[in-house]
C-alpha cells in the first residue's frame, strides 16, 4: 500500500521541476497538490491528466481516488 | 441501441449543446454530492446548460468515459471540450475562468434549435434548461 509520500516522490519523478504535496493516511485515498512549469498553458483537465497517468492502472484498483489540485509556479 | 450508437448520440450531445453536463440524477433531484455541487455552480452563474442523467443505464457512462478519457462523473463540457469534474469547475468557479469560458461561449452561440438535435433520441435525453 503507498504512503502518501511514496506518492509525492512518484509525482516529483514523473513531472518535470514538479513539487506535490500529498497527504491521505489510509493507502488508498490521496489529496494531492501539484506544482509544475509544464502545467503552463494546458487546461485543468489535460493537467490533472498528466498527473493520472503516473498513475495509470492503478487508480480505481489499488487507489481508490485523488483528489487533485495542479498549479503552475507563480 | 448498440455501443456504438450510444458513442455517437452522446458525441452529437457535446457537439450540439454549447454547455452540456453529464450528471448523476437531474439538476432538480441531483443523486451524488460532487454532481449536486457542479448543478449549484452552473446556477450561480445563471448560465443555460444541457444535462445527461447517465444513471438509468451504466453504457452511458461506459461509453462516456471512454469517448472522453475522464473515469469520473459529474463531466462538464463547453463548446465540445471537456471543461472537468466536480473538482476543477468549483476551482474554475472560484477563481472566475469558469464565468469567462461559459459567458465568452454563450455569447458567441447560435440561438438554441429547439428541433430534436439526434441525442434525443433513445437513452440519452439531454434537457435543455435555464438556470
Amino acid at each position: 500500500m503507498p504512503s502518501a509520500d511514496d506518492i509525492k516522490q512518484r509525482i516529483e519523478a514523473a513531472l518535470p521541476e514538479a513539487s506535490a504535496e500529498v497527504e491521505g493516511a489510509d493507502g488508498v485515498h490521496f489529496q494531492a497538490v501539484v506544482t509544475s512549469p509544464a502545467f503552463a498553458g494546458k487546461t485543468r483537465v489535460a493537467q490533472h491528466r498528466m498527473v493520472m497517468d503516473v498513475f495509470a492502472g492503478e487508480l480505481g484498483g489499488s487507489i481508490h481516488a485523488m483528489a487533485l489540485t495542479t498549479k503552475t509556479p507563480s | 441501441m448498440s455501443e456504438n450508437q450510444l458513442r455517437d448520440a452522446i458525441s452529437e450531445a457535446i457537439k450540439d449543446n454549447d454547455v452540456i453536463l453529464f450528471m448523476k440524477g437531474t439538476p432538480e433531484q441531483p443523486a451524488c454530492g460532487f454532481s449536486a455541487r457542479t448543478v449549484g455552480v452552473m446556477q450561480a452563474l445563471d448560465v443555460s446548460f444541457a444535462s445527461v442523467d447517465i444513471l438509468p443505464d451504466p453504457r452511458i457512462r461506459q461509453e462516456l468515459s471512454a469517448l472522453s478519457q475522464w473515469p469520473t462523473i459529474p463531466q462538464l463540457f463547453v463548446g465540445g471540450e471537456l471543461v472537468g469534474g466536480c473538482d476543477i469547475v468549483m476551482e474554475m468557479y472560484e477563481n472566475g475562468e469558469l464565468a469567462e469560458l461559459v459567458g465568452a461561449d454563450a455569447s458567441a452561440a447560435a440561438p438554441a434549435d429547439d428541433d430534436a438535435p439526434a441525442a434525443q433520441e433513445g437513452l440519452l435525453q439531454p434537457e435543455n434548461r435555464l438556470a
